[in-house]
């Protein structure tokens, strides 16, 4: 084999979200009031738009999960060596982009570097001047002469081939059928899929065309060490993902099964849990998460053999920033369902099944939890974008993730003090804004979506 | 006719109609497939005249109402006709001119009294909005004119009241203080819609008598809309009948009392329980309502008329005018092609006693009232406070009284779902306010309860089969699923389900027949008693026979006991063998259901009783009019609890609560006129 298949803690937590997602997708599809809201969601225009964006950030993510060891050489026995270097299938297929470093800061679309240097000239001179680039608009000759039409003329070909793909891969839906894709394409389709149908064709041929040019330039250009900062950028979705869906993940069973138990036993039970989460609640949260990630970095300096690689090691912060940032992150939707809870026990059904002798856990399971469902997918979607932000603004103030790992908030921290020099190194900064902004916006709209759907007092009012 | 009558008829009926409905047709909905809640409907009412609209829930009745006001829902919208008040069209109106017709000459007061004030204003502050906004003379006199329409509406100490907030008004008086501000603009027309659905009898006959007190005082028409025949003779001069958004039927009070003339009408006084249809069972209307969002092209009421003839199904019937109103039949007025069928009507109740099943005695509930930090106990809602009951097998004893009497507490406290502060509940032999939950969880199979809303009492994200089959899980009934869904669809076949409903979600379904479910699973484990939390007051009169009808079927089946809380008094009369009146926590009387509804001997019961509207505007009544509201359960009055609003008080009523009396035909009263001292003094 040619590599070694690696399974990270976070990858592993994800792998069971994975699980818990198709569970879930088969459970509602056998149960049409389950069903009912979703297709709410999918009939609403911004519902279909922010969900095909946000796949493709899924898509980025998931492939960026798939870690391996790969290998290097062959030792005298024939046994396979495999390099300690963690990568992932994202990074094979972004290869070049991976591996073309500059020596330091470029530009977007730039060909020379940003700042001056002393220049060896073919004369064995010298001479201060900006180098040109070792990867960026290589392929032009002399000082990059014809870079804009350039720059067009790869645009349109990657965002052709684009539209190809996006051909390719509407057809099979469509059953090879061209009046069938024709009907999709006007919304006369039985579930109107047509905006997501262009939303689909915006984002592919987009992407394709910045994809295409990645690969002669560095479309957002690169940051300190050379690093192309697109490729970054791309690999900050993971980070941003996974302190999204993970933290909400790790808090939820605590959440819901406390809240919904304080709120159906109420008495002492009640008591104990509210005094919990109001405690909690009054510890101020960043000060918690600072004091524990440097008592896990102090842990993590101190037990280095512990680990295998870097990336093994970056990843075990970030799961630890995710327990973290759950454990502060549940009193709130406790709180909601504990009131949700304190409600639903005293309707006629739950009384119903108690007059049956129904047992308690019975009764939480079959009547109060399906009952509170709602607001806990309502909480997850909400909170979600709130979590990405928090990590930015965590890493930032460096008690986030990482310093190795790729994440937006890393990107900005690292632009930071480059804002203050003249003249000004943006593209870090914008391009970490731009990457986090598209993805918390598309959320917000889709959690407004899916609220609409979900809440029965919204519902009645349309 | 009385000469008096005569003259105001004559009165009423000069000058142009006050309010002119033509053809009015509207809409809610998409408009490819719309909900015609309103189909064609044209009424005239005049001054001084009392419209009443009778229907079932869903028939477009309110959807009218709000034509008039202008005040539709946002997808809904009038698609055709004509609306005229005193001669000028509604619908021509701008907007900002239809706001100063509502509240100015066109007043209207709702079924909710307590979401439609305000409770962060005084209610006096939103009486002198309207009074504001409506009334230019009064405008520099706004305190004054406020505190008349309180007396107006009889509020009593108007000066004070007017500062209070909503919620420190009972629900009679919220309603009161609504009508003050239907009245403050001086209205022509007052649009009163379900105006007492939501309070209890006597609260009822209070508000009644004030509407009719204040038409006579002002003039004004009013189009009162409701359910209930009762309140129809009560109130109207005038008749429309609604079926599935058209008027069928429009008479006057009188004659249509007399002889409705069509079928719909007719079967709708059919299926009023009352004691004289004891020993019948209730004829029903099949089947319900048709949905309204298809267009009709034959009769709408076909489907459940059993004088349909076959033109009823070729094409709709038209309206036919004869003078003093009309109806939309095919047939002669009062032909019923064939009397009710056998099937449709239930045996009579057996009335042999055998055996004590449930023995309550001196059950006490109190709520502890908590304060502070500490949560100290400063005090007790006496909720229920010593109540005595016994049901013997396959009987049905029907607890009555006002809402906040604590009946619905006492159901609960005998099924421990409410565990009682003090007192015993014997059943078949065991004490079960002293069983443990566990032993408990194992005897709750004899004993089961049926709620007042159908839909709140069933999970909406479980399949009717999986609803049904709850109570047998828990108790180990049935070895596997297959077991348990053969003994689902038996019991929804016994409750008049077809099968196939099991594997539905509970919304799918009307009220009448989620109530058939929520009775199927509480027969699933095959109760010896049932306690009956109002389970007919959520329904339409045409479904509640149906209902009634099956109860009463599965007692002469099965032998169950019943205890059957309610307010009405006429479900009470047609089911029930014995009759307990609660008031504040406990039974004032208690007795045989004829005896006590015969000749009621409490003075509550008597007042109770009169204050229930007969649909008979023929039958006079001698009402007691009861003052006042009932006092709360925290703090009750001293002595007797009802003797503030007894009309029969003497002294020794405020020094003592009564002892229980027993009356010659065995009945149990609480009140000194049954004292020995008193005796033949009634």
């Amino acid at each position: 084999m040619s590599f070694q298949p690696v399974i990270l803690w976070t990858d592993a937590l994800v792998y069971l979200l994975l699980a818990l997602l198709m569970l879930t997708v088969w459970h509602t599809r056998r149960h049409s009031h389950l069903k009912a809201p979703w297709r709410r969601v999918a009939d609403r225009r911004i519902g279909q738009a922010t969900m095909v964006l946000l796949s493709f950030y899924v898509v980025i993510g998931l492939l960026d999960t798939l870690h391996f060891h790969p290998r290097t050489s062959v030792d005298e026995r024939g046994r396979a060596v495999y390099s300690t270097e963690v990568l992932s299938l994202f990074d094979v297929i972004a290869g070049p982009l991976r591996t073309q470093r500059e020596k330091t800061y470029s530009a977007p679309f730039a060909t020379h570097l940003f700042s001056k240097e002393t220049v060896q000239l073919s004369d064995g001179s010298s001479a201060r001047g900006f180098p040109r680039l070792q990867y960026g608009g290589a392929h032009l000759s002399g000082d990059g002469e014809g870079r804009l039409a350039d720059i067009a003329a790869k645009a349109l070909w990657g965002a052709a081939k684009g539209a190809l793909l996006w051909v390719v891969l509407i057809l099979p839906l469509c059953g090879f059928s061209l009046g069938r894709a024709a009907r999709l394409l006007r919304g006369r389709l039985l579930q109107p899929w047509h905006i997501a149908a262009y939303a689909a064709f915006a984002v592919i041929c987009v992407f394709s065309a910045l994809w295409e040019l990645a690969g002669y330039y560095h479309i957002l250009g690169t940051d300190k060490v050379g690093e192309d900062v697109f490729f970054q950028s791309l690999k900050s979705i993971r980070t941003g993902l996974l302190i999204g869906t993970l933290t909400t993940l790790v808090m939820l069973p605590a959440a819901i099964l406390l809240g919904i138990m304080a709120g159906y036993f109420r008495g002492w039970v009640d008591d104990l849990i509210q005094y919990l989460y109001t405690t909690l609640n009054s510890i101020p949260g960043v000060l918690l998460i600072a004091a524990a990630v440097l008592m896990m970095q102090i842990y993590m300096s101190n037990h280095a053999d512990e680990f295998n690689s870097l990336t093994e090691r970056a990843d075990l912060r970030l799961l630890f920033l995710c327990l973290i940032l759950g454990v502060t992150s549940w009193t709130s939707l406790c709180r909601l369902l504990r009131g949700e809870a304190l409600k639903l026990r005293e309707l006629e059904y739950v009384q119903a099944a108690r007059a049956f002798g129904v047992g308690h856990f019975a009764i939480l399971v079959r009547h109060i939890l399906p009952n509170v469902m709602h607001i806990v997918l309502i909480t997850i979607v909400l909170d979600f974008s709130g979590l990405v932000l928090a990590e930015a603004v965590l890493s930032y103030i460096s008690i986030g993730v990482d310093p190795a790992t790729s994440s937006w908030g890393n990107m900005i921290n690292g632009a930071r003090l480059e804002l203050a020099r003249e003249p000004v190194v943006w593209w870090s900064l914008l391009a970490a804004f731009g990457f986090m902004f598209t993805l918390v916006l598309a959320a917000n709209l889709f959690s407004d979506v899916v609220r609409d759907a979900f809440d029965p007092r919204l519902r009645e009012q349309r | 006719m009385s000469v008096i009558e005569t003259a105001m008829a004559n009165a009423a009926d000069t000058g142009p109609p006050l309010l002119e409905i033509d053809g009015l047709a509207t809409h809610l909905g998409h408009s490819t497939n719309p909900v015609r809640a309103v189909d064609g409907v044209s009424l005239t009412i005049r001054r001084g005249e009392t419209f009443v609209l009778l229907g079932e829930s869903g028939c477009g009745k309110s959807m009218i109402a709000l034509s008039v006001m202008r005040l539709l829902p946002h997808s809904g919208r009038i698609v055709a006709g004509e609306v005229s008040l005193g001669g000028r069209s509604l619908r021509a109106l701008s907007e900002a001119q239809m706001r100063s017709e509502r509240g100015g000459r066109v007043g209207m007061i709702f079924q909710e009294p307590m979401t439609s004030l305000n409770p962060v204003m005084t209610v006096g502050e939103q009486v002198a909005e309207a009074v504001r906004l409506h009334d230019d003379e009064n405008r520099m006199r706004v305190g004054e004119r406020v505190v008349e329409l309180f007396r107006a509406v009889g509020i009593p100490d108007p000066e004070r009241r007017t500062g209070e907030y909503p919620h420190q008004l009972s629900g009679g008086m919220k309603q009161r203080v609504m009508i003050a501000i239907a009245l403050a603009g001086r209205p022509q027309l007052l649009i009163a819609d379900e105006p007492t659905t939501a309070l209890d009898v006597t609260i009822q006959a209070q508000v009644l008598d004030l509407l009719k007190k204040l038409q006579r005082e002002t003039g004004m028409g009013i189009l009162l809309i409701t359910h209930d025949l009762g309140v129809v003779a009560e109130m109207a001069d005038t008749v429309g009948v609604m079926y599935a958004g058209q008027l069928v039927e429009t008479n006057s009070a009188r004659e249509f009392f007399r002889a409705p003339r069509h079928p719909y009408s007719r079967k709708l006084f059919r299926s009023l329980p009352m004691a004289e249809k004891r020993h019948r069972g209730l004829e029903v209307i099949r089947g319900i309502v048709p949905a309204l969002d298809q267009p009709f092209t034959l009769c709408r009421f076909v489907d459940r008329c059993e004088s349909a003839i076959d033109l009823c199904r070729l094409q709709a019937p038209p309206w036919r005018d004869n003078g003093a109103g009309g109806y939309r039949c095919h047939l002669a007025p009062g032909i019923d092609a064939k009397q009710t069928a056998k099937d449709t009507v239930a045996p009579a109740l057996a009335d042999e006693v055998s055996g004590t099943l449930l023995n309550v005695t001196g059950l006490k509930v109190h709520f502890p009232i908590q304060r502070g930090v500490l949560r100290r106990v400063v005090g007790h809602v006496k909720a229920v406070d010593g109540v005595d009951l016994a049901i013997g097998h396959a009987r049905t004893v029907a607890l009555v009284g006002e809402s906040g009497c604590g009946k619905t507490t006492v159901g609960k406290a005998i099924l421990q779902l409410q565990r009682p502060t003090a007192g015993e509940v014997w059943f078949d032999g065991v004490d079960v306010a002293r069983l443990d939950s566990a032993r408990l969880r194992g005897l709750r199979q004899d004993f089961q309860i049926i709620f007042q809303d159908p839909a709140a009492s069933m999970n909406p994200r479980m399949l009717v089969e999986d609803i049904v089959a709850e109570g047998m899980l828990a108790q180990r009934i049935g070895r596997n699923r297959a077991e348990r869904r053969a003994l689902v669809e038996q019991l929804l076949l016994q409750v008049g389900m077809q099968p196939r409903a099991a594997d539905r979600y509970p919304h799918e379904f009307s009220g009448g027949q989620r109530q058939r479910i929520a009775i199927a699973r509480a027969l699933a484990l095959k109760p010896k008693l049932i306690i009956c939390d109002e389970p007919t007051s959520a329904l339409d009169v045409s479904v509640q026979a149906q209902v009634l009808n099956l109860l009463r079927d599965l007692q002469d089946e099965m032998g169950i006991s019943y205890l059957f809380i309610t307010h009405n008094i006429s479900v009470v009369a047609y089911l029930a063998h014995e009759v307990a009146v609660m008031y504040l926590g406990r039974i004032v009387e208690y007795g045989d259901v004829d005896s006590v509804l015969g000749r009621p001997l409490h003075p509550y019961t008597e007042a109770l009783l009169s204050a229930v509207p007969v649909p008979d505007p023929e039958r006079n009544r001698d009402v007691v009019r009861l003052q006042g509201d009932m006092p709360s359960p925290i703090d009750p009055p001293t002595g007797c609890h009802f003797h503030p609003r007894c009309p029969r008080v003497m002294p020794v009523c405020r020094e003592r609560y009564p002892d229980r009396f027993r009356s010659d035909d065995g009945r149990q009263v609480s009140c000194w006129l049954l004292a020995p001292q008193h005796d033949g003094s009634l």
